[in-house]
C-alpha cells in the first residue's frame, strides 16, 4: 500500500487514524470535570502537536539517519516563519504561497549553513550550527529590525499592501485562509458532556504532516536513506571505499532544513506572528529533546516526543495552586496544604522541572525513547499470547545515537 | 535518489487529491455564529485569563501581578475588604462578581516571549473560554498578545508595558493600557532634570537594543533636547549583556556630563552598578557634577541595585507611599494579604482588572464591543493616580506621572524610592497623532462572532 512494506503501511495507517481522530482522542475527559484540565483537544495545541511533529520528523532525517547533531535547527524554522509572514503581508492571506515560500527560503538558508557547517563533523559541526542559529537570532532581534520587527515580532497590520487580497475588512485584518476556508473556522460536536472541536487549521496541518511523514518513510527506506545510515555507522570507511559523503549529508541537511521551514510556514499560517525567540538556542535544543525523547532514528518517535513536550509546556504550565486546592478539596485543610506544598514545585512555572525529570527517566530507563517503551510493552503482550516473536514495531535497527 | 520511482501512480495520486478536495469542500460550520460573541459566559461564572511571566527575566514582576489579580478577583467576588473598589469613583460594581456571575480565572506563563505568550493566551481563549486576557511585563509580549486578542475577539487589558508602540503604532481596538509610556516619562522627567541639573548639559545614552529601549531613548532625548540639553552619543547595548564595563569606558572619554540608562530590570541593575563602580558619580566634567538618570524605575529594580540608586532620578507609574485614599486602601489590603507593599506592576494589573469589570457592569454585557464603548473616553478617580481618562483615540490612560529619586536613607527594604514630584496630567498629555505614536490604526472592535 502506497508503495510501503506491510509494517510501514500499518504504521502509516495508525498515524492517519490518530491524526484524523485527534480531536476526540485528545479530549477524553468530559467538560467541567476535574480532569478536564488534562484535555489537550483544543485547536491551538493540536496544531502545535502536528507542526512540531513535522519539525521533529525533519530533524530526525538529519540526526536519526546521519548522526549529525544540528544545534541550530530553530534558525530554519524562524527564517521560514519570517518568510511566511512577509508573504501574508505582501501577497495574500491564502496560506499556500506563504507555506511554499517558507519552505524555499528555509531550504536556501540551510544550503548556505549546511555548506559551511558540514565541513566539520561531530561536536564541531554542532557548535557551528549553534553559532549560526545564535547569529540569526541576534540579527533578527536587533540589527534586522526593519525586516523582523525585533523583539516585538513581525505581525500583520491594517495597512499591509496584500497585492492579491484585501488590506482590511471592516477595520479588521482578514483571517488566514486556504482557498476560502478560514483557518480558525470549525465546528464543535457536543456529545453528552463531551465537547469535541474540529478545526480547519488543524486538519490542514494534519494533512501536511501526513504527507511529510510519508515522505520521511520513503526517504528512510530508499537507497539514499541507506547511504545516510552508512554515514552514521562509519563515515571513514565510506570515504575509503571512494564514496564522497558530502553531497549526501548536505542533501539530508537541506531536506531537514526545508521540513523546519515548512513547520515555520505552518506556524504563521495558523497564527500570523513570527517572534525572534523562535530562533533562540533553547528552541533548537527543544527539537533535539523531542527527537531523543521519542526515539532518535525511529519513524514515529520524533512525533511522539514533540507531542509529549508540547503537552507538558501547555497543560502542566497552566495548573496553579488554585486548581490543586480544588483537586484536594475533599481532604482536611492541613493535609490539603501539605499535598499542595509537595506538588507545587512541579506544576505551573515548574513544568520544566517535571519535564526534566521525565526526560532523565526516559533516557536512563529507555535509551530508545518512548518508542522503545512501546516496543517493550508490545513484546510483553505478544510473549504471553504466542511465545517469542520478533518485535514488530516499525523502527530501524536502533543503534545508539551517535555523538 | 530513487524515492518516487514506484508506488505512487498517477491514479492513486488523483484519487487522493479528489478525496482531499471532497473532505475540504464539506460544509463547514461556524462555532462562533452560535453566540453573539466569542466565549459568551452562559453559566453562573465568568472566566478571566491572567497571562503573566512566571519564568524568565521578569518573573518577579509576574509573581506580583498574579498576587494583584488574585486580590482583585477576591474583591470582585465580595471577599476581603474591597480595596480600591471602595474609593473608585464608579459605583457600578456591587461585590457580587461581574453582572452577577462569579469571577473565576486561569493563569498562564508568558515566559516573556511573544510566541509562548500567544500560545498561552490562545489556550485560555480556546480551551478555558476566557472572555478577557490581561497581564504581561514587557512591551513585546503586550503588543503580540494584544494583536492576538484583536484577531480572536476578546478584550486585552495590558499589564506593565511602557513602550510607546503599545498604544502607538501597534494600538488595537480590543486593547487597553493603564500603564504610562516612554513619552510620558520623558515629559515628566525633563523639567525636574532641568531644575536640578541645569539647562546646559551633555547627555550620553546607553539604550537596551530592543523596541522599548528605542522609544524610551527617543522620548527622553526629544524632551531633554527641547529644554537645551545636547545629546553627545547614543549607544545600543545587547539585551543579554550582563557586564557593561566596555560601554562605560567610552563615557569617561567623552565630554558628556549626564549618563541616561535606557535599561530595565536586570539590565539596569547591572549597568548602574558598573557605572557607579567606574566612579562616574564622583566625576566632575566641565565644572559640573556628573549625573546618572534612569527613565523607568521600579521598586524591584531599586532593590536589585541597592545603595547605587541613592539620589538617582527616574519616573514611575505609581508608588506605594502615595497618600491618596485609593493608594492607601490598595496598599492596606495587599499588605494584609501578602505581608509587603505592592509594586507598580501589581497596581496597574489590579486597576486593569477592576476597570474591566466596571466597564462590563456599565455596559451591561460581556460583549467586547460593548466593553470597548464603555471604556473609551471613560473618566474615573480613586485608583491611586488622581483623575484619569481612558482616551478613546488610542486606548491610553492619561493620569499624573511620578518622578522619583533613590532614597538616601531607606528605612526598610521596600522604602527605596522617594517621590520628588507628581507631574500633573496636562504636562504629559500629547496629541494622538504625535510623531512618536504615529503610524498605527485602532481598527474596529472585534467580538469574535
Amino acid at each position: 500500500m502506497f508503495g510501503l512494506s506491510k509494517k510501514d503501511g500499518t504504521l502509516f495507517l495508525v498515524v492517519i487514524g490518530m491524526t484524523l481522530f485527534a480531536p476526540i482522542l485528545l479530549n477524553p475527559f468530559p467538560e467541567g470535570s476535574e480532569l478536564a484540565q488534562f484535555n489537550a483537544g483544543y485547536p491551538d495545541l493540536m496544531q502545535r502537536f502536528v507542526i512540531f511533529g513535522i519539525f521533529a520528523i525533519g530533524f530526525n532525517i538529519l540526526f536519526g539517519l546521519t548522526g549529525y547533531l544540528s544545534f541550530g535547527h530553530a534558525a530554519f524554522l524562524g527564517v521560514g516563519s519570517y518568510a511566511g509572514v512577509w508573504m501574508l503581508k505582501l501577497l495574500t492571506m491564502n496560506v499556500v504561497p506563504a507555506i511554499m515560500v517558507s519552505v524555499v527560503v528555509a531550504g536556501l538558508f540551510s544550503a548556505l549553513v549546511g555548506y559551511i557547517s558540514l565541513r566539520r563533523s561531530g561536536i564541531y559541526f554542532s557548535i557551528l550550527t549553534l553559532a549560526f542559529a545564535q547569529m540569526s537570532f541576534a540579527l533578527a532581534y536587533s540589527v534586522l529590525t526593519p525586516i523582523t520587527n525585533g523583539e516585538t515580532g513581525l505581525q500583520l497590520a491594517l495597512d499591509d499592501p496584500r497585492i492579491l487580497g484585501v488590506s482590511q475588512v471592516n477595520g479588521s485584518i482578514p483571517p488566514t485562509n486556504f482557498f476560502g476556508f478560514e483557518m480558525r473556522d470549525g465546528f464543535t460536536l457536543d456529545i453528552a458532556s463531551w465537547s469535541f472541536t474540529f478545526n480547519v487549521g488543524y486538519y490542514l496541518c494534519a494533512a501536511i504532516m501526513l504527507i511529510a511523514f510519508y515522505l520521511s518513510i520513503r526517504i528512510f527506506r530508499s537507497p539514499f536513506g541507506i547511504m545516510l545510515q552508512a554515514v552514521k555507522t562509519n563515515q571513514q570507511r565510506l570515504r575509503f571505499t571512494g564514496v564522497n559523503t558530502r553531497p549526501y549529508t548536505l542533501a539530508a541537511f537541506i531536506i531537514s532544513g526545508m521540513y523546519a521551514g515548512l513547520a515555520g510556514g505552518l506556524m504563521v499560517a495558523m497564527d500570523p506572528l513570527a517572534g525572534a525567540e523562535r530562533m533562540q538556542w533553547t528552541a533548537s535544543g527543544e527539537v533535539v529533546l523531542m527527537t531523543i525523547l521519542g526515539g532518535a532514528g525511529t519513524l514515529i518517535g520524533p512525533v511522539l516526543g514533540a507531542g509529549v513536550i508540547k503537552y507538558f509546556e501547555n497543560i502542566f504550565s497552566k495548573i496553579n495552586d488554585n486548581v490543586l486546592y480544588n483537586w484536594f478539596s475533599f481532604m482536611p485543610d492541613a493535609l490539603q496544604d501539605a499535598f499542595v506544598f509537595m506538588i507545587h514545585p512541579f506544576i505551573g512555572k515548574g513544568w520544566h522541572l517535571t519535564l526534566g525529570i521525565m526526560f532523565m527517566l526516559v533516557i536512563i530507563c529507555l535509551p530508545g525513547g518512548v518508542v522503545e517503551g512501546g516496543q517493550r510493552i508490545a513484546k510483553l503482550f505478544r510473549r504471553k499470547k504466542s511465545g517469542p516473536a520478533d518485535s514488530g514495531a516499525a523502527s530501524l535497527p536502533n543503534s545508539t545515537p551517535a555523538e | 535518489m530513487k524515492v518516487f520511482d514506484k508506488g505512487v501512480s498517477r491514479r492513486s495520486l488523483m484519487k487522493g487529491g479528489v478525496a482531499l478536495t471532497a473532505g475540504l469542500a464539506a460544509p463547514h460550520f461556524f462555532t462562533r455564529s452560535a453566540h453573539a460573541y466569542l466565549n459568551e459566559p452562559t453559566g453562573s461564572t465568568v472566566t478571566l485569563g491572567f497571562n503573566v511571566p512566571q519564568s524568565g527575566p521578569y518573573a518577579d514582576e509576574g509573581a506580583d501581578e498574579l498576587r494583584a489579580y488574585e486580590l482583585a478577583v477576591e474583591h470582585l467576588n465580595g471577599g476581603g475588604d474591597g480595596g480600591m473598589m471602595n474609593t473608585f469613583s464608579s459605583k457600578a460594581l456591587k461585590g457580587n462578581g461581574i453582572l452577577g456571575k462569579k469571577v473565576e480565572y486561569v493563569t498562564g506563563d508568558t515566559q516573556t516571549k511573544s510566541d509562548a505568550a500567544r500560545a498561552s493566551a490562545k489556550s485560555m481563549i480556546e480551551k478555558d473560554g476566557a472572555i478577557m486576557i490581561t497581564g504581561g511585563s514587557s512591551s513585546g509580549v503586550a503588543v503580540a498578545v494584544q494583536a492576538l486578542c484583536q484577531e480572536a475577539g476578546v478584550i486585552f487589558m495590558a499589564g506593565l508595558t511602557h513602550s510607546n508602540d503599545t498604544t502607538g503604532k501597534d494600538k488595537k481596538a480590543n486593547g487597553f493600557r493603564h500603564f504610562f509610556n516612554s513619552y510620558m516619562s520623558g515629559a515628566a522627567l525633563a523639567p525636574v532634570l532641568k531644575a536640578n541639573y541645569g539647562a546646559d548639559r551633555k547627555a550620553y545614552h546607553l539604550t537596551a537594543d530592543y523596541n522599548w529601549g528605542y522609544t524610551t531613548e527617543e522620548a527622553v532625548r526629544t524632551s531633554t533636547e527641547a529644554m537645551g540639553w545636547q545629546t553627545v552619543q547614543t549607544v545600543k547595548t545587547p539585551l543579554a549583556q550582563t557586564d557593561f564595563s566596555s560601554y562605560i569606558t567610552p563615557v569617561l572619554q567623552s565630554d558628556a556630563d549626564v549618563l541616561v540608562l535606557n535599561h530595565y530590570g536586570g539590565n539596569m541593575v547591572n549597568s548602574l552598578t558598573n557605572a557607579v563602580q567606574f566612579g562616574l558619580r564622583d566625576r566632575m566634567v566641565n565644572g559640573k557634577q556628573f549625573e546618572i538618570v534612569v527613565p523607568l524605575y521600579s521598586r524591584l529594580m531599586a532593590k536589585g541595585a541597592g545603595a547605587n540608586v541613592k539620589g538617582i532620578f527616574g519616573s514611575t507609574n505609581w508608588h506605594w507611599s502615595l497618600s491618596d485614599p485609593g493608594s492607601q486602601a490598595f496598599v492596606k489590603s495587599f499588605g494584609s494579604k501578602y505581608g509587603f507593599p505592592p509594586s507598580q506592576a501589581a497596581h496597574t494589573c489590579y486597576v486593569q482588572a477592576i476597570l474591566y469589570a466596571d466597564a462590563v457592569e456599565r455596559a451591561g454585557t460581556f460583549n467586547p464591543c460593548g466593553v470597548v464603548e464603555a471604556l473609551e473616553g471613560f473618566e474615573f478617580d480613586g485608583m491611586g493616580n488622581g483623575p484619569t481618562l481612558y482616551r478613546a483615540e488610542d486606548h491610553q490612560c492619561f493620569k499624573d506621572v511620578l518622578v522619583v529619586k533613590g532614597k538616601e536613607n531607606p528605612t526598610s527594604e521596600f522604602d527605596l524610592l522617594e517621590i520628588v514630584e507628581i507631574t500633573p496630567v496636562a504636562q504629559v498629555t500629547y496629541e494622538p497623532n504625535h510623531p512618536q505614536f504615529a503610524g498605527g490604526q485602532l481598527g474596529t472592535c472585534n467580538p469574535g462572532a
